[in-house]
């Protein structure tokens, strides 16, 4: 009973900012919506029981992703004073993209073989499983990960970095 | 504790609320302790009186305080973004009371006693970065918008040597839950973290069994210098002096909350005082053993009664944390600011690399031993 009002809540949490994201015209209420359906989301994933996705949830997408984004746009408007359009154009390609998009969701909703579990089982501590899987059955993937970003921030440093200028 | 407040008020709504409120009543104790004691603290040490005028020697100086904070006009500035402007204070302190959730005051309380609870305490610590760019944007304020600026700058950066500091002794213990972190160190003073971990087998909460003997002093030079790499980041992460670039009185008027006035700027203000008892918090759990005794024993098994244990341990805790806060107090009124440089030098070309090199020492004598 109390979960399922916790669902609704979450669920509510994660819609209407998603809503603001999408029709707001401001960037940057867009942008701060996000976080709230970032922490819906986790909400929604505490009720899975998949504890360890949901604070992984809040700490990449509210921790990183955010941030930057909000850091993005706080950079060009306020900082510089240049509008930026955010009007409505390209309503044709956008509308082919969106509806593709939805046909491709509702084929899968309606497609999938729904079947209900009565009661979710609760699980002790996913950290310690997930922790063991990824430094056994899945080291290489892993590892492979941790070389893709690391090749990411150097590459990010490099580009960032003022050229040295050339003594003539 | 949860079964006492089930006990008297039935399983109800209430019970909970009131179970998840305790923290709060703390918070709001100690934030009347700890703007006395920065007054006073810093009036002694500038060998001044401070305040003397309300109630004996100023003692009832932080509710007066408090009064005039309630009093002022609450303003909102005419070219300020009004939904965020207002929105920050209440995310900020949000994020500072939701990690207050996995922190064990005792062996009884502890909000949630969650299995990933070092994870979620990094995790939700990241909220406030959020609302700290909220306040600077939306203040439409030159001074606010750098504030907030180089606060994020500086937290991202010291959250990086913090967690690595965390993983030292996620690695050490086995587990993330703060509750088996105290365990591990339960017994006397010589088996707390800082003093190289514990010294005999301790059953964790899980049934596991954590293997120590008295070779772990060797971890001793290790553990301490992680003490003092986390309190350093603790200090950053919280916007202390000598980190206090993001609120330099003197070039930044006093950054993201310069347009904040009355109750709104209260918030900013509890949500920086629970911020700084939570870092100290979590030193006294990772390092100083929680609500340890420090003598292994308690009043109450003595006296055969076991609520008696309970206050013991919260009153430890307490002890702790609030010896950290006073801490963080002294080294403000001791030590000037650092420039913007020197915070960077600090966080990668110090505390990253010895961290990192920390972590690589301890796993690998804990695969060793």
């Amino acid at each position: 009973m109390e979960l399922t009002i916790l669902f609704y809540v979450f669920a509510a949490l994660t819609i209407i900012p998603a809503f603001v994201v999408v029709f707001s015209r401001s960037l940057i209420y867009a942008a701060f919506s996000l976080l709230f359906t970032f922490l819906g989301v986790a909400g929604l994933y505490v009720l899975l029981s998949a504890d360890f996705i949901a604070v992984a949830q809040i700490m990449v997408y509210i921790g990183g992703i955010m941030i930057l984004l909000v850091f993005g746009v706080m950079l060009t408007k306020q900082a510089t004073d240049v509008e930026i359009s955010t009007g409505i154009m390209k309503t044709l390609p956008a509308l082919i993209v969106v509806g593709f998009a939805l046909g491709t969701l509702i084929m899968v909703l309606t497609g999938a073989s729904w079947t209900q579990i009565g009661t979710i089982p609760q699980i002790e501590g996913t950290a310690l499983e997930l922790g063991e899987l990824l430094m056994t059955t899945f080291v290489l993937p892993f590892e492979v990960a941790g070389i893709l970003l690391l090749v990411a921030v150097m590459g990010a440093a490099l580009i960032a970095r003022k050229p040295k200028e050339v003594q003539s | 504790m949860e079964s006492l407040l089930q006990s008297l008020l039935g399983d109800n709504l209430l019970t909970v609320v009131l179970y998840c409120a305790l923290p709060l009543v703390f918070i709001l104790l100690y934030a009347l302790l700890a703007i006395l004691g920065e007054v006073k603290i810093s009036a002694w040490m500038q060998d001044r009186l401070g305040p003397m005028r309300t109630g004996p020697w100023g003692i009832i100086q932080p509710i007066a305080d408090v009064f005039k904070l309630l009093q002022k006009e609450d303003i909102t500035p005419a070219k300020a973004d009004k939904v965020l402007f207002n929105l920050a204070p209440f995310l900020s302190f949000m994020s500072a009371y939701a990690a207050f959730a996995v922190i064990p005051f005792s062996s009884q309380y502890v909000g949630a006693d969650l299995n990933l609870g070092l994870f979620y305490l990094l995790a939700i610590s990241s909220l406030n970065v959020a609302a700290i760019i909220m306040a600077g944007w939306a203040s439409h304020n030159k001074y606010s918008l750098y504030g907030s600026m180089r606060a994020v700058a500086q937290i991202v950066s010291y959250e990086v040597p913090a967690a690595m500091v965390l993983v030292i002794i996620v690695m050490f213990v086995g587990s993330l839950n703060l509750q088996d972190i105290i365990t591990a160190q339960s017994g006397p003073i010589w088996n707390w973290m800082v003093f190289g971990g514990p010294k005999q087998d301790v059953v964790l909460a899980s049934g596991e069994v954590l293997s120590a003997s008295w070779a772990n002093l060797i971890f001793l030079p290790f553990f301490m210098a992680s003490f003092v790499m986390y309190y350093i980041a603790g200090l950053a992460e919280t916007n202390r002096t000598p980190f206090d670039i993001p609120e330099a009185e003197s070039e930044l008027v006093s950054g993201y909350h310069t347009e904040y006035s009355g109750m709104k700027f209260a918030m900013f203000f509890m949500s920086e005082y629970a911020n700084m008892f939570l870092v100290s918090a979590v030193v006294a759990v990772l390092f100083f053993g929680g609500w340890n005794s420090p003598f292994g024993v308690y009043l109450g098994d003595a006296f055969g009664a076991p609520w008696l244990v309970a206050v013991e341990q919260f009153g430890w805790l307490a002890i702790k944390g609030l010896f950290f806060v006073f801490v963080m107090i002294w080294v403000r009124w001791t030590l000037p600011r650092l420039r913007v440089d020197q915070l960077m030098y600090m966080s990668w070309k110090v505390l990253i690399p010895f961290s990192f090199g920390i972590a690589l020492v301890v796993g690998f004598l804990v695969v060793i031993l």
